[in-house]
């Protein structure tokens, strides 16, 4: 069982090698390949999230000086989404013929997919590091995929902006090896809140510029601004799959949070919640009248994947199991809901009937949190979680009005003034998983988010990660 | 010692911000590469400044912390291949649009 863990990581990137070697031209092989091994790590993820906690030590070094990979309930939880999101959008790139438009689509998707996996199981910070630079190098080529000026200017500044996010991380990560001597994450848990009181300011300065890594990755307000742009520029699978890589930061913001950055840690208290409670509230206003005022539909769904960043990081900030349990609900939901517009967006393009529109006014619900799909019982849950703060109320319930609104007008614009009956009829299928997806999670609410809850449970109280990780050494 | 560093650092970090601010693609290149080198120096000194030291830990020799050696190698290789893809998408875009600012228009 504790060899399957590294096998999110390996399998994509040996897949991926392999697209690139022995089948260079052979697109349907590709395409063949790269399916497969989507199948392969979903059904490993479903396996994983049956597991308890535990500790993969790369080389057999033991967990604080070697590179430990380390499975507990949120990481199985994202690897099950990223894989589970992955395949179906896989399926929308075969059926609309975007891996035609470029070469390598499947070889750049895969190390993605590596990235993200690897991301999501690293027990150790600067591990971490490395993972957001393969996931991101993956996604640099991947966002200028089929080319065009527009597309490669915009990836310009993502790649920019990302590049000096990678800095601070560094010396973030600098700043705590060098006041703890350790960057594995259950290391650190235990050690920070032994620091003598003269460090306790380089911790903040760390836990800060983290942070601020983070919030740049979750498109946070201020940093938000490479989103727009990136998003409604890449290509519409592409995009699609950028949903799940603004909750890469979402998930780190959670991690760091809960165990490396506690609340009840002297050196850091209340710091990391009262910067991140306001930039969240500023999120959603920014998400809200974005979806308002945009004028093509990409760029609108950019910004209500900001609004539900902000929803899903208002929730995280108060840092108690039940808010906890309610962000990672609404965090499945925005994901796939996110994806599910951007490949209608991409569905757009070309044909605009009423089969489309239908699918259109589903996904929008979602999105904007209306009943009956899960967005709704996604904000239900984030709502009662933050019951005593009518700030968040009145904040999330207004960008859900404004939200709306702005769906309700780019859809009367897109398939009432401009319908398009005449373009070739195009697969709506990975749509429709999409939204079988969504579905599912609502009618299931209930086991989800009892599992949620455990989950939330086991992240404040993280014991069970620590002990994962043999620190003591008792191999 | 500590003086030397510390300014070098500094100086490096103050002039990468300056070039990152600048309008066009290659001084914000310039810049993240200045910027870069500061966070390895940074990254290498982290495990404290100790001269004259192998990083090999022997009984009772003078040693240094051979980890941030390890970790500025990986940081080095890592902002090289990011320096590379952004050099190549910088000029990609600068041959498809025919001038080098960073900046995108708004979309109308």
């Amino acid at each position: 069982m504790n060899q399957l863990l590294i096998l999110p990581v390996i399998l994509p990137a040996i897949l991926a090698g392999a697209i690139i070697l022995f089948t260079r031209n052979a697109l349907n092989l590709q395409r063949a390949i790269s399916v497969l091994g989507t199948i392969a790590l979903l059904s490993l993820t479903i396996t994983l999230t049956q597991a308890p906690s535990q500790a993969y030590f790369l080389g057999n070094w033991p967990a604080p000086f070697g590179i430990a990979l380390v499975l507990d309930r949120l990481s199985a939880l994202m690897l099950l989404l990223t894989a589970s999101l992955a395949l179906i959008i896989l399926i929308h790139t075969i059926a609309t013929g975007w891996d035609t438009k470029g070469r390598h689509f499947h070889a750049l998707y895969l190390f993605q997919l590596m990235g993200l996996n690897g991301a999501f199981l690293t027990g150790d910070a600067f591990n971490l590091f490395v993972f957001f630079e393969v996931l991101l190098i993956a996604s640099y080529g991947l966002m200028v995929h089929g080319g065009g000026e527009a597309r490669i200017r915009a990836g310009v500044q993502y790649v920019a902006f990302n590049l000096l996010g990678s800095t601070l991380f560094l010396f973030a990560l600098a700043v705590i090896y060098s006041t703890t001597g350790t960057l594995n994450m259950a290391d650190l848990a235990q050690k920070l809140p032994l620091i003598p009181a003269g460090d306790t300011a380089l911790i903040r300065v760390a836990a800060v510029l983290l942070m601020l890594v983070f919030a740049i990755k979750a498109a946070l307000v201020p940093l938000q601004f490479w989103l727009p742009g990136t998003y409604a520029n890449a290509p519409g699978p592409v995009a699609a799959l950028f949903a799940v890589m603004t909750k890469v930061g979402a998930y780190a913001l959670i991690r760091f949070g809960t165990l490396i950055f506690p609340t009840d840690l002297p050196a850091t208290t209340t710091l990391i919640t009262s910067l991140l409670y306001p930039a969240a509230l500023a999120t959603i206003a920014v998400g809200a009248i974005g979806t308002l005022a945009s004028q093509t539909l990409p760029r609108q769904i950019a910004f209500a994947a900001i609004g539900s960043m902000g929803t899903l990081l208002l929730a995280v900030s108060a840092f108690t199991p039940q808010a906890t349990s309610a962000a990672l609900y609404y965090l499945v939901h925005s994901t796939l809901a996110t994806a599910a517009l951007f490949l209608i967006a991409d569905l757009t393009r070309s044909r605009r009937d009423g089969l489309t529109a239908a699918l259109y006014m589903t996904a929008a619900i979602a999105m904007a949190g209306m009943p009956p799909l899960s967005g709704f019982v996604g904000k239900l849950l984030i709502l009662d979680a933050l019951r005593s703060d009518p700030l968040a109320w009145a904040a999330i319930l207004i960008a859900s009005l404004l939200t709306m609104i702005g769906f309700a007008r780019q859809g009367s614009d897109l398939f009432w003034k401009a319908p398009n009956t005449e373009g070739p009829p195009q697969s709506k299928i990975a749509v429709l998983l999409c939204l079988t997806a969504l579905t599912t999670l609502t009618l299931a609410a209930g086991p989800i988010t009892d599992w949620l809850t455990l989950t939330a449970e086991a992240l404040h109280h993280p014991t069970a990660y620590i002990a994962a990780n043999q620190l003591g050494g008792t191999k | 010692m500590e003086i030397l560093i510390a300014t070098a650092i500094g100086t490096l970090t103050a002039c990468g911000i300056y070039l990152m601010l600048r309008a066009r693609t290659f001084p914000v290149i310039l810049g993240l590469s200045l910027l870069s080198y500061a966070v390895n120096l940074f990254l290498f000194i982290s495990g404290r400044i100790k001269l004259n030291a192998a990083p090999i830990i022997t009984e009772g020799a003078h040693y240094t912390d051979p980890l941030p050696q390890a970790l500025v190698l990986t940081a080095i290789v890592i902002s090289f291949g990011m320096t590379a893809v952004l050099v190549i998408m910088a000029l990609g875009a600068y041959l498809t649009a025919g001038h080098d600012r960073i900046d995108t228009e708004d979309q109308p």
